[in-house]
């Protein structure tokens, strides 16, 4: 058993043999010729069929990826009618005598390479579509008829590089994945993977002597493992299964409401620990972000995150959710996560000590620089703010205080920014007590549960000892759950549920019968609870 | 001639799709339009020198017509960079 890692395209696993696919390599000699009008049409003919088999390539990745991933293509045929282009080829054919093929080479290559220089990566992907579109006039003036890869069973296919034009040929119901030794997360390649939801691999030391032998291709993990035994395989092959079981209810599921037989509608809204986490949630079919960590920006750093970097993580979020709301919890970090510059002083309980909003009350430049953050990517989506471990009033206050005097400074300095909706966290039981007075000063609640339990029972959710004689149904927790959600609808503010028992279907229906407005879960867990909601009376 | 600038707000910038649909545009007028930005310059007609340019969400561009159309073509670009740009 070998391991070789890669870069992941897809979460997704594919179990089979390998196929190493080298393309046969169009050898262009420099021939002199002498007939140059001649060879310019000889040009022109090519060029006008490459146009014809792109077009074709065009219709087939319309049909079978949509229009938005088949633009490549119609790029493509842009790209051979450039002028710039033609005029390079047809000036070498005439001032160097040389052959068409020789000529077409050259100018693609100059023309890769130019995009291969630049600074942007996205266009340095560019330089492969260049490549294509000069090979594929190449092989028609030579008369090659590679028809890229054939293979008559189900197959991992193995290559140096696959163009655009190669991966819309494969045979989709014979493809199980790729693996590629070059190639980037930006090239339309990738993209296609994508959309065509194959597992793929790229950027892999790949080795010809590969080619039928058994392997498990794991995106999650971007590992190639060949060779696998006995216990690797029956892993994968569980994992596969889980996929296919996912897939199947994303297939009945996405774009269905989440709403209950008699017409009652929850918000599903998804939990996300960091920008990448996005895609998961879109991939589920997320009605929002109910819960947006903040803390990843500060674990992930050697010193504060500074307001640009916090406001572009943000921005993307809100972008990428496009007008569906996205609620930013603002720092919760305390003495049992390891963030050396917080220089926090080791506690004896750290879960009942100096952290979250304390800190944020405390050393109020951190609290503002993530605040104007926020503030600012508020003008590029639905962003909406909440405070997490709120014990009393005066700390509501005092943080909407704050978020005033930031927003007057914005608007001093002409920065534009949306009147956000602010909520708290429920998840001491202080705040559920006193949330009859919370709800008078904010738009929402989200009641956070797995704190809610540890405060609520006295039961440390670190320490595995206690799982089994801890009920995580107890009833002082229901009856919290249900006193914050009387006191947040007599008041006319809305009310979620963020932590696990949010995804828990044990709980869904009581949940329902309390009328409860959103739940907030992680992505993999919200079309088993829209599947739940939508069996409910 | 005619000008206008403009400063580029899609996110992935003059990227191929959108390079690919101003020079479509452009081709249906008579006049010569170039884009300038950042010291350089591209004919609005010719695609792999309109993408050399690299323009970038933020960036801002200049773009000149001149010809016999240019009044017409001048109030198609800036539709064009508004709606696709």
């Amino acid at each position: 058993m070998e391991y070789y890692s890669g870069k992941s395209i897809n979460n997704k696993i594919a179990i089979g043999k390998l196929f190493y696919y080298k393309k046969q390599e169009a050898k262009v000699k420099r021939e002199r010729i002498e007939d140059v009008e001649n060879e310019v049409k000889r040009f022109d003919e090519a060029r006008e069929l490459a146009k014809e088999q792109v077009l074709d390539l065009y219709e087939k990745a319309k049909s079978e990826v949509g229009e938005a991933e088949a633009a490549i293509f119609e790029v493509h045929m842009m790209m051979l009618d450039d002028e710039d282009y033609g005029d390079s080829v047809c000036n070498m054919i005439e001032s160097q005598m040389v052959c068409a093929p020789y000529a077409i080479a050259s100018t693609g290559e100059n023309f890769a390479n130019m995009f291969a220089e630049m600074e942007d990566e996205y266009m340095q992907a560019r330089s492969a579509d260049i490549k294509d579109i000069s090979e594929r006039m190449v092989s028609i003036l030579l008369g090659n008829n590679d028809t890229g890869a054939v293979f008559d069973e189900p197959v991992i296919l193995v290559a140096d590089d696959l163009a655009p034009s190669e991966t819309i040929q494969l045979d989709k119901d014979k493809l199980l994945g790729f693996v590629t030794r070059h190639g980037s997360m930006n090239s339309h390649t990738a993209i296609l993977a994508r959309t065509m939801n194959i597992p793929a691999l790229i950027q892999v030391d790949i080795k010809p002597e590969w080619h039928g032998k058994e392997a498990v291709l794991d995106g999650y993990s971007a590992l190639l493992t060949i060779e696998p035994d006995e216990s690797a395989l029956f892993k994968a092959r569980e994992q596969v299964a889980q996929d296919n079981k996912k897939e199947e209810l994303l297939k009945e599921l996405k774009g269905k409401e989440t709403v209950t037989k008699s017409g009652q509608k929850v918000k599903l809204y998804a939990n996300i620990g960091n920008v990448a986490d996005t895609a998961a949630a879109l991939m589920n079919d997320a009605e929002g972000i109910g819960l947006f960590r903040s803390e990843f920006l500060y674990l992930e750093s050697a010193d504060f995150p500074t307001e640009n970097e916090q406001f572009l993580a943000y921005k993307i979020v809100a972008e990428n959710m496009a007008g569906k709301p996205v609620i930013i919890r603002t720092l919760d970090i305390g003495a049992d996560k390891q963030v050396d510059y917080f220089n926090l002083k080791k506690e004896e309980n750290p879960a009942l000590g100096y952290r979250a909003i304390r800190i944020c009350l405390n050393q109020t430049d951190i609290f503002r620089t993530q605040l104007r953050a926020i503030l600012r990517a508020s003008a590029f989506g639905n962003i909406a703010i909440m405070f997490p471990m709120i014990i009393s009033l005066s700390e509501v206050q005092r943080a909407k205080e704050i978020l005033a005097e930031v927003k007057s400074e914005l608007k001093e300095q002409n920065i534009s920014y949306k009147d956000v909706e602010v909520g708290v966290m429920i998840e001491t039981p202080a705040s559920v007590m006193i949330s009859d007075e919370l709800a008078k000063e904010v738009d929402f609640f989200s009641i956070g549960t797995n704190d809610l339990t540890q405060y609520t029972l006295a039961a440390d959710r670190q320490n595995p000892a206690l799982d089994d004689m801890i009920d995580i149904h107890h009833p002082a927790i229901l009856k919290m759950i249900e006193i914050t959600v009387k006191n947040a609808h007599d008041n006319d503010i809305w009310v979620g549920i963020c932590g696990e028992l949010g995804a828990d279907l044990e709980l869904t229906k009581f949940f329902l019968d309390l009328g409860v407005d959103e739940l907030s879960v992680s992505s993999s867990s919200i079309l088993p609870v829209r599947e739940k909601i939508r069996e409910q009376e | 001639m005619k000008n206008f600038n403009y400063v580029v707000k899609d996110t992935l910038g003059l990227h191929a799709r959108p390079a690919g649909l101003l020079v479509k545009e452009a081709g249906k007028f008579e006049s010569t339009i170039m884009v300038h930005t950042k010291g350089k310059q591209a004919n609005a007609k010719k695609l792999l020198a309109l993408m050399s340019l690299a323009v970038k969400q933020e960036d801002e561009v200049a773009v000149t017509i001149e010809g016999a159309d240019e009044d017409v073509a001048a109030q198609a670009m800036e539709v064009f960079f508004q709606t696709n740009l």
